[in-house]
């Protein structure tokens, strides 16, 4: 930046300059060059600077003469200046500056319009842990609120008197179910294959490896089917109901479901939590299966078992006693996965962000809910011996 | 003034504010809102941005409380209705959103249907032909079987007043009927409006800011100012252009333009 003087035509004629001059009391500011918002843009520095030293100014004029061309990054400059003697109380000219230029400042400066928005006040920092306590307790109240809401309409669904679409229902059984079918087999292929590496690393060192069978079989079929599948129907439907449904509240879809008389509850709501509860015990049977499979590929085409071996091994090891509390298990954590996809879209605010957040907090809560319901669950068996 | 008659007066018509105070919380939107609207009117909440008229329009349909002050239809108290009652007052509402709200998932007969076969005993039949009669009184016969994202956006709009008319509704709210439409559009959704309220006698309540619009549709007006929070003036609206006490009225009503008189 230069405070130099004559910075005029000849050699400037593409940057931006700023000269500064006194005349008298007044502070004369200088503008020549081309003003290009997107080339190097001259700072108010030197201008403050001026208007500190002593003795001090009463008043900035301008002088544009030497200017060849502006857009609005002479207008950033000007409201610096601007702001720079309103902090200093001290008047401006805008007689010298070019007559568009003048009129935009004006423009810019013109009294803003009141906003309607409401400042939330500060507070003392123990008002402010306050405010988070309450509103804390305000999401534990809406929380309780919406399972008090969907407990009503499910059981007016079970009564048969629930408003909601049969092709609907059917439509999110399938993309909740055989939809999933292809992840749900590579991800639990996947994991039977490595419960089975992980395991066999270890037993084979006692040379009691065909116990990889006992391994995959238990540790799928009672635990690691139902969480695997849970997992990634939180990613899949957990986070595409908050989306459906938060969108169909931007769009004012749910509201005009409301003023048909229809509940979002029952219509939208009581599907989607019935499609994954119906849908997670099939899943979690499929992915006891698929990893099972892996395993077998592991324990056969590796670790040398005979298939006959490994496969007599796992139907002594698997029983009643893993299976259904594995598939107890996914239900409830399909149960989980909806509730919280649900509550997170009918919860949403009104733009696209605010959807997409909404299915950000579907999926996390979604998989926070599974993993404490799954680390309840260890407690209980452990305690009740099964 | 027109407010303080219907503040004393008996709540005996189709729809009666009384001392309406609408707030978030703390925030006061507006307050003392006192109107009737008669049966066959087209009355028309206007303001400026964000001063509150589709919030209460909002009111009227029951979807947020008042903070005070009470709403009836037909001298009957809506506010201190039960749940059951006022499901049964939204069987008369017909409702067009902005956007026209049509549920996405379904296409345009579908989304007519589905009021028809809450609230009436049709067969599927029947409902088929009464959702293809009310596309074709908005201009959109043959579009039955199109979802909502396949249509234009004034479409949507006629569709969404379809749905809204599906169970012939004795008052219908219309939230920004010109938003986002062309003006021979709007120009054509206002002409939709007055013919339905000819033929049918049905009872609008209509949001909007439009100019044009209110002074073709409206035969009674609210105005709702932003700065003292509360309606200043009630009226047809040439009236209000003309002789409204307020300036702020008679701004708004000229586009901010100068007087000439």
């Amino acid at each position: 930046m230069s405070s130099g003087r004559g910075a005029g035509a000849a050699q400037a004629q593409d940057i931006a300059k700023v000269s500064l001059q006194r005349d008298g009391d007044q502070l004369v500011v200088g503008l020549a060059g081309t003003w290009q918002i997107s080339a190097h843009l001259p700072g108010t520095t030197a201008v403050e600077a001026a208007l500190e030293s002593p003795p001090a100014p009463t008043g900035i004029e301008f002088d544009s003469q030497g200017i060849e061309g502006w857009d609005s990054s002479v207008l950033t400059f000007l409201m610096g200046v601007e702001d720079a003697a309103d902090e200093r109380s001290i008047p401006v000219d805008h007689a010298g500056l070019p007559d568009g230029v003048r009129r935009l400042v004006e423009l810019a400066r013109a009294v803003p319009e009141r906003g309607t928005r409401t400042e939330e006040p500060k507070g003392s920092p123990l008002a402010r842990v306050g405010g988070v306590g309450l509103k804390i307790y305000d999401g534990a109240v809406g929380e309780l609120e919406f399972l008090g809401e969907v407990a009503r309409a499910f059981g007016a669904f079970l009564r048969g008197k629930a408003r909601y679409r049969k092709s609907d229902l059917r439509l999110l059984i399938q993309q909740a179910g055989a939809d999933a079918l292809g992840i749900a087999s590579l991800v639990s292929l996947l994991f039977g294959l490595i419960l089975a590496f992980v395991g066999a690393v270890q037993l084979q060192q006692f040379g009691a490896a065909i116990y990889v069978a006992d391994l995959v079989g238990v540790g799928m079929v009672r635990d690691m089917a139902a969480f695997m599948t849970a997992i990634i129907v939180a990613g899949r439907s957990g986070a595409a109901y908050a989306a459906q449904i938060g969108t169909m509240r931007v769009t004012e879809e749910i509201d005009a479901l409301r003023t048909t008389g229809i509940s979002p509850m029952e219509f939208l709501v009581v599907p989607r939590v019935v499609a994954l509860v119906l849908m997670m015990p099939l899943l979690t049977v499929y992915a006891d299966l698929m990893g099972i499979l892996g395993g077998y590929v592991v324990g056969v085409g590796i670790l040398d078992l005979t298939p006959r071996a490994y496969i007599q091994q796992t139907i002594n090891a698997v029983n009643m006693t893993h299976f259904f509390p594995g598939v107890i298990k996914g239900t409830i954590y399909g149960l989980l996965v909806a509730l919280a996809g649900c509550k997170q879209g009918m919860a949403a605010g009104n733009s696209a962000s605010a959807v997409g957040d909404a299915a950000t907090r579907a999926v996390v809560n979604g998989v926070v809910a599974i993993i404490v319901a799954c680390g309840v669950a260890q407690v209980i068996s452990y305690v009740f011996g099964i | 003034m027109t407010e303080t008659t219907a503040a004393s007066a008996p709540p005996t018509d189709q729809i009666s504010v009384r001392n309406l105070t609408m707030a978030y919380g703390d925030f006061v939107v507006m307050r003392d809102l006192s109107f009737d609207v008669s049966p066959g009117e087209v009355f028309v909440i206007m303001g400026g941005s964000g001063c509150g008229k589709s919030t209460l329009m909002r009111h009227l349909l029951g979807m947020i409380e008042p903070a005070t002050g009470e709403i009836f239809y037909g001298g009957e108290s809506f506010t201190s209705a039960s749940r059951e009652v006022r499901e049964s007052y939204l069987r008369r509402f017909g409702v067009l959103f902005q956007g026209g709200a049509l549920w996405s998932s379904m296409t345009l007969a579908e989304n007519i249907a589905l009021p028809l076969e809450e609230y009436t005993g049709l067969g599927a039949a029947e409902i088929r032909d009464v959702a293809s009669l009310k596309l074709a009184l908005v201009g959109l016969r043959g579009f039955e079987d199109y979802y909502p994202s396949e249509i234009s956006g004034g479409m949507r709009k006629r569709a969404g007043l379809a749905r809204a008319m599906a169970l012939d509704p004795e008052i219908l709210f219309v939230d920004e009927p010109s938003a986002g439409l062309d003006p021979i559009s709007s120009r054509l959704l206002d002409d939709l409006i007055l013919e339905l309220r000819e033929s049918l006698g049905t009872t609008f309540v209509v949001v909007t800011h439009e100019l044009a619009s209110i002074f073709a549709i409206a035969s009674k007006a609210i105005f709702l100012d932003t700065v003292t929070r509360t309606a200043t003036a009630i009226g047809p609206p040439i009236d209000l252009r003309d002789h409204s006490q307020d300036p702020a009225v008679r701004a708004f009503l000229r586009r901010g333009e100068e007087e000439h008189e």
